[in-house]
């Protein structure tokens, strides 16, 4: 036996990598491979983006811009917007070129985070109270309920369509005290495609955005 | 249970027929007099923003937070006052006496309505008015009306909202002046509450109209189910 100590210490310090890379390659991949439940995911999220809402300066002070870039960076990535499009659109989505689907999931979800910063901007004294998940374990879509509550006034139910997909978890539609904004934008959809093709419908969209801030 | 499924299936493929039908007809079946309400959308406008919006701005600017608070609260009794008797009307026990409960503790403990101690306590405020009450007996909600200042409204709701403003107990206060007072106190508390909800429209819609209306008839389906209407979505 020749051995070295030099090297013998080299192949543990090896070992000794190779198993903090596999410890790190499993803390990293665990989330993936145990998706988060969908109401857990909701939770997570929304706490994140309120304790943002909450102690950021910028946000505190108004900076439309930071809030929305917070709601693009935080809540946007659970949003299916290809699907929320698909339904808000009905049965033009089908007869949209793929560059006109694109276009529209931009536009609409432009919309949706604008509108969405907006209103956090207005509801930011406001508590969350999330319901246990009534669901089979291996339901691929469900409903997330949650409840907004505010200081001297009626609580409001927010709820969360969601289905599962190999991205995680992902939202299709939010009902907002019964109101779903997939089907309010059903009418306002159908009638733009209606009057202007769904090319009259992208420059509705993409002018509402363009404008619609310098109110 | 079988029959109640059958019946909501239907129910629901009947919506998403007259939902489609509906689009592909111009005026829908749920707002048959779309080119009138319009106009009169449009007379609200005008009035709202040139006389209604004004004043409610300044009573927003000029009157402290718990003070409007107070006012909210004060009519909010009244609201559950009714929310108590259409509990009653439709056979609601449980939400009957969470209404009733809150009617009688803070009458009585929150200087008549002004403070929300049954809120504080943790009891929920109910919501069930003469509208709901009609569509839980069956009677279909009608065509929907816009009606400038009073806002968006259906057959059915406008006559619960008629109900329930000659029930109103402000309306049997004698004093003529300080029964108009309120009555207007009323109206720029219930303005001043949308102020919120009107920017999100603006901020939100394409055409104001079309959105407001859906949300509406949106929002009545489902405090007319208790929050668990049919489902009538369509996957397109």
């Amino acid at each position: 036996m020749t051995s070295n100590p030099h090297s013998r210490r080299a192949a543990r310090m090896a070992a000794g990598a190779r198993s903090v890379a596999v410890a790190v390659l499993a803390l990293v991949a665990l989330p993936a491979l145990a998706q988060e439940a969908p109401d857990a995911l909701v939770k997570r999220v929304s706490q994140e983006a309120l304790q943002i809402i909450k102690t950021d300066p910028k946000v505190q002070a108004g900076d439309q811009a930071r809030i929305r870039d917070v709601i693009e960076a935080k809540l946007a990535p659970h949003f299916d917007m290809d699907r929320m499009t698909a339904l808000a659109m009905g049965r033009s989505w089908r007869q949209a070129t793929p560059e006109q689907k694109k276009r529209l999931a931009d536009e609409f979800k432009s919309l949706l985070i604008r509108t969405y910063s907006n209103a956090l901007n207005q509801y930011r004294d406001q508590t969350l109270q999330y319901e246990p998940l009534r669901a089979a374990p291996d339901a691929g879509d469900v409903t997330v309920r949650t409840t907004v509550v505010r200081p001297g006034q009626t609580p409001v139910e927010i709820d969360y369509s969601m289905e599962k997909t190999p991205a995680g978890w992902k939202a299709y539609d939010v009902i907002v005290g019964g109101v779903s904004l997939v089907t309010n934008y059903r009418d306002e959809f159908t009638q733009q495609v209606q009057s202007g093709g769904i090319d009259g419908l992208i420059k509705a969209l993409a002018s509402k955005n363009s404008g619609g801030a310098a109110k | 249970m079988t029959a109640v499924r059958v019946f909501r299936r239907c129910a629901g493929t009947v919506t998403i027929v007259a939902l489609l039908a509906g689009c592909a007809m111009g005026p829908t079946r749920e707002d048959p007099f779309e080119p009138a309400n319009r106009v009169s959308y449009q007379v609200h406008q005008v009035v709202d923003g040139k006389i209604v919006k004004p004043v409610v701005q300044a009573y927003v600017d000029y009157t402290p937070r718990p003070v409007r608070q107070a006012v909210t609260n004060f009519f909010g009794n009244i609201d559950d006052l009714f929310s108590f008797a259409n509990d009653v009307l439709q056979g609601k026990p449980d939400k009957a006496g969470n209404d009733l409960g809150r009617v009688i503790t803070n009458t009585a403990f929150g200087i008549g309505g002004l403070i929300d101690i049954a809120g504080d306590a943790g009891i929920p405020k109910g919501n069930e008015d003469f509208g709901q009450t009609l569509g839980v007996w069956g009677v279909p909600q009608g065509p929907y009306l816009f009606i400038p200042v009073f806002g968006p409204t259906t057959v059915r709701d406008g006559t619960g909202s008629i109900l329930r403003a000659y029930a109103s107990p402000i309306g049997y206060i004698n004093d003529i002046s300080t029964r108009n007072i309120l009555w207007a106190l009323n109206l720029v508390d219930l303005r001043a509450s949308a102020l919120q909800a009107e920017n999100l429209v603006n901020q939100a819609a394409l055409d104001p109209y079309t959105f407001i209306r859906r949300s509406y008839l949106q929002r009545r389906q489902y405090l007319v189910y208790d929050g668990k209407p049919p489902p009538s979505k369509d996957e397109e």
